[in-house]
């Protein structure tokens, strides 16, 4: 069977379960709409977590960018998994036992404000949207490689899908249809990754494969790559930075912090029946995504060595060790239609070179050799995951399930952002401040619309997005760290915090986050309007803007703590409730008032 | 009450340890003497590289794991369990 028909297959049977699931499990009520009712097990509810997280920037973007930028992208392998350290340890087992449906309600509870709740909101949306953007972004690139289009076309379909999907189920259908996706995503991407480390070096863990020798017994993997990368002008891949340390160190802390303030994420911990199973469950949850986690290294950097090794053949400097164009495989064919990879001959002689040609110690003997210039003149890191199959002669069976898991990870991710953004809307803004008297079916009417209207503003900036999914989303993390994170930590652990620091705090955290991006990357993103430009003399402590979360959450810290000081202490009853939420006895089952 | 402050102070030094733990394996040994680390290897892997991209996340599972299960004893031993 050809790759087109058996994608459209797997993809097909996939999506036909996905969309049986969450018919059968429908949501009927406000109660099952925002948090799956209760009893959901830790182990269920830590799969699950796992589909809501890993979305695709995690599956699509992920390794693309580890194959990249090498040790330099462990910011987001550790950033990404750290964060339920903080989650499982400062957070989860308090917001279970409050016991209610959203964050900002916690927030608009322990502060005793009105204000505090909308600026709440506020800044879970910022964070959300430009999550879901981050999203559209890698939905972008799968469906248009599956369906063989441009990517502004494929981005369209995947906007009418997310909608029908996310619109109808609500929590509970998302719940059981996540457990399904987790199953599909992690399997479609062990599978490959298993294959191509068995190809490289014999052995079949990728986690062991990345630091075993090469099948030939010439040297490890690793070395290798570092030969490679470096023949070809590029900097060593086992020791490449992002930035400078002080930026990775900021990078990490941000995408740390920004996961324990991601709302979708802690509404998953209202959902368990105890205390002591929000612990548990943020422990499943991390175990189910370190499967993931601790393959992408192996992907992204064997992904680089193929990629390095279809295009240079032989020894570098030799006229047919470059690939010539005319011979160029099918999938770099399919690619180049997504115009998501681009060629130029730049020297015209209808050969491939791919080099670093920022690199001036390597350009003179780049010019030797009758080179002028990297003719790889876009290879969109988006796109490595789809492709590393293809580039590793996979069946095709094998390249299906891949473009199946990829949309399974960004559907799943994007459904739980688009819930968290209706529920905050719906019941936060709409039932809790200004409309108390609004019913339920209203208020699952109003949660709908809500989530239409963040597809379709995600939509429109996923056509010119920042950055690639991961940038993306390294963005919304840091908009969460900077405003959520410190007012529900501070919440729980310092009595003292009142209604002024969290506005103040929030409020600061968050403006000093967003000024910072909009000045390097556009106001709302839009090419052209950054004040300061993107380059990195302009950097404050050479802190690239998908860091500054770090520093945001720091301003906040700082902004609340004085506040707080200054003015009056929480009224007697607020204390009552921090000492309460702090002991696991008599939780409840959460509530909406 | 002070049994219950007692509880929330033993809960701090627990949090505060496995903190401790956690900003090692990542910040310290990932991170900021990454280079000293990678002087050693294990097999093809330097141990730098390794703690920043796949060390410290089994080390965080491990701890989360290990935290659930500290505090669950802490819980009965103040009596503030859940039923």
């Amino acid at each position: 069977m050809d790759l087109q028909t058996m994608t459209y297959l797997v993809v097909g049977a996939t999506f036909a379960l996905y969309i049986g699931i969450a018919f059968w499990a429908r949501a009927s009520t406000t109660g099952e709409f925002y948090v799956a009712g209760k009893g959901i097990h830790p182990v269920a509810n830590g799969m699950a977590t796992a589909a809501d997280w890993m979305s695709a920037a995690s599956f699509i973007s992920m390794a693309g960018l580890i194959a990249f930028n090498g040790y330099g992208a462990s910011v987001f392998l550790m950033g990404w998994t750290g964060g339920y350290v903080l989650l499982a340890m400062l957070l989860a087992p308090y917001l279970r036992k409050f016991g209610k449906f959203t964050v900002p309600e916690f927030i608009g509870e322990r502060y005793y404000s009105r204000t505090a709740r909308i600026v709440a909101v506020i800044c879970l949306i910022l964070a959300s949207v430009t999550y879901v953007i981050g999203q559209m972004k890698g939905i972008g690139v799968a469906f248009s490689r599956f369906l063989e289009t441009d990517y502004d076309t494929g981005l369209f379909i995947g906007m009418g899908i997310v909608f029908v999907y996310a619109v109808m189920g609500g929590m509970k259908g998302i719940t059981y249809t996540q457990i399904a996706q987790y199953c599909v995503l992690i399997f479609a991407y062990t599978v490959p990754a298993i294959f191509i480390s068995m190809n490289i070096t014999g052995v079949p863990l990728p986690q062991l494969g990345l630091g075993a020798d090469m099948v030939d017994g010439s040297m490890s993997m690793l070395d290798k790559l570092d030969l490679v990368v470096s023949d070809l002008g590029f900097t060593e891949y086992t020791t490449q930075i992002l930035g400078s340390k002080v930026n990775m160190f900021a990078y990490t802390l941000s995408l740390m912090i920004g996961t324990a303030g991601l709302p979708h994420v802690i509404i998953r911990f209202f959902t368990v029946p105890k205390v002591r199973d929000a612990r548990a469950s943020a422990g499943w949850a991390l175990v189910f995504i370190a499967i993931l986690y601790t393959t992408a290294p192996a992907v992204g950097a064997m992904a680089r060595l193929n990629l390095m090794e279809t295009i240079q053949t032989g020894p570098v400097g030799e006229v047919s060790a470059n690939l010539s164009y005319d011979e160029r495989p099918q999938w770099f064919k399919n690619w180049e239609k997504t115009g998501l990879l681009q060629y130029e001959d730049k020297n015209g002689d209808g050969r491939i070179q791919y080099y670093n040609d920022k690199n001036e110690a390597f350009a003179s003997k780049a010019e030797s050799f009758g080179w002028k210039g990297n003719e790889m003149v876009k290879v969109d890191r988006d796109i490595m995951v789809l492709a590393n199959p293809e580039i590793a002669n996979l069946p095709n069976w094998v390249i299906a399930l891949v473009v199946a898991g990829g949309l399974a990870a960004a559907l799943s991710t994007a459904a739980g952002l688009l819930l968290a953004i209706a529920s905050s809307i719906s019941h936060d803004l709409l039932k809790g401040v200004f409309t108390p008297s609004i019913s339920e079916k209203n208020e699952l009417m109003a949660g709908r619309f809500a989530m239409a209207g963040a597809i379709a503003l995600a939509g429109y900036f996923g056509l010119h997005p920042p950055d690639f999914a991961a940038g993306t989303v390294a963005i919304a993390f840091g908009l969460a760290a900077s405003s959520i994170f410190p007012a529900l930590m501070m919440g729980i652990f310092n009595k003292r915090a009142n209604r002024a620091g969290a506005i103040w705090g929030m409020s600061a955290g968050i403006g000093v986050t967003m000024l910072y991006v909009f000045q390097h990357k556009g106001i709302m993103f839009i090419p052209g309007t950054d004040f300061l430009g993107s380059m990195d003399p302009n950097w404050f402590f050479g802190i690239s803007p998908n860091a500054f979360g770090a520093v945001g959450a720091v301003v906040n810290f700082a902004v609340a703590i004085g506040i707080s000081k200054m003015t009056s202490p929480p009224p007697e009853h607020i204390q009552h409730l921090v000492e309460d939420i702090r002991v696991p006895s008599g939780a409840g089952a959460a509530t909406g008032h | 009450m002070s049994d219950r402050a007692s509880y929330w102070k033993a809960n701090i030094r627990l949090v505060s340890w496995c903190l401790v733990v956690w900003f090692i394996v990542s910040y310290g040994l990932g991170i900021i003497l990454v280079e000293q680390m990678n002087t050693i290897s294990i097999g093809g892997y330097k141990l730098g590289f390794w703690f920043a991209q796949q060390g410290s996340i089994y080390t965080f599972v491990v701890l989360i794991f290990f935290y659930a299960w500290r505090m669950n004893k802490l819980d009965r031993q103040f009596n503030v369990h859940e039923d």
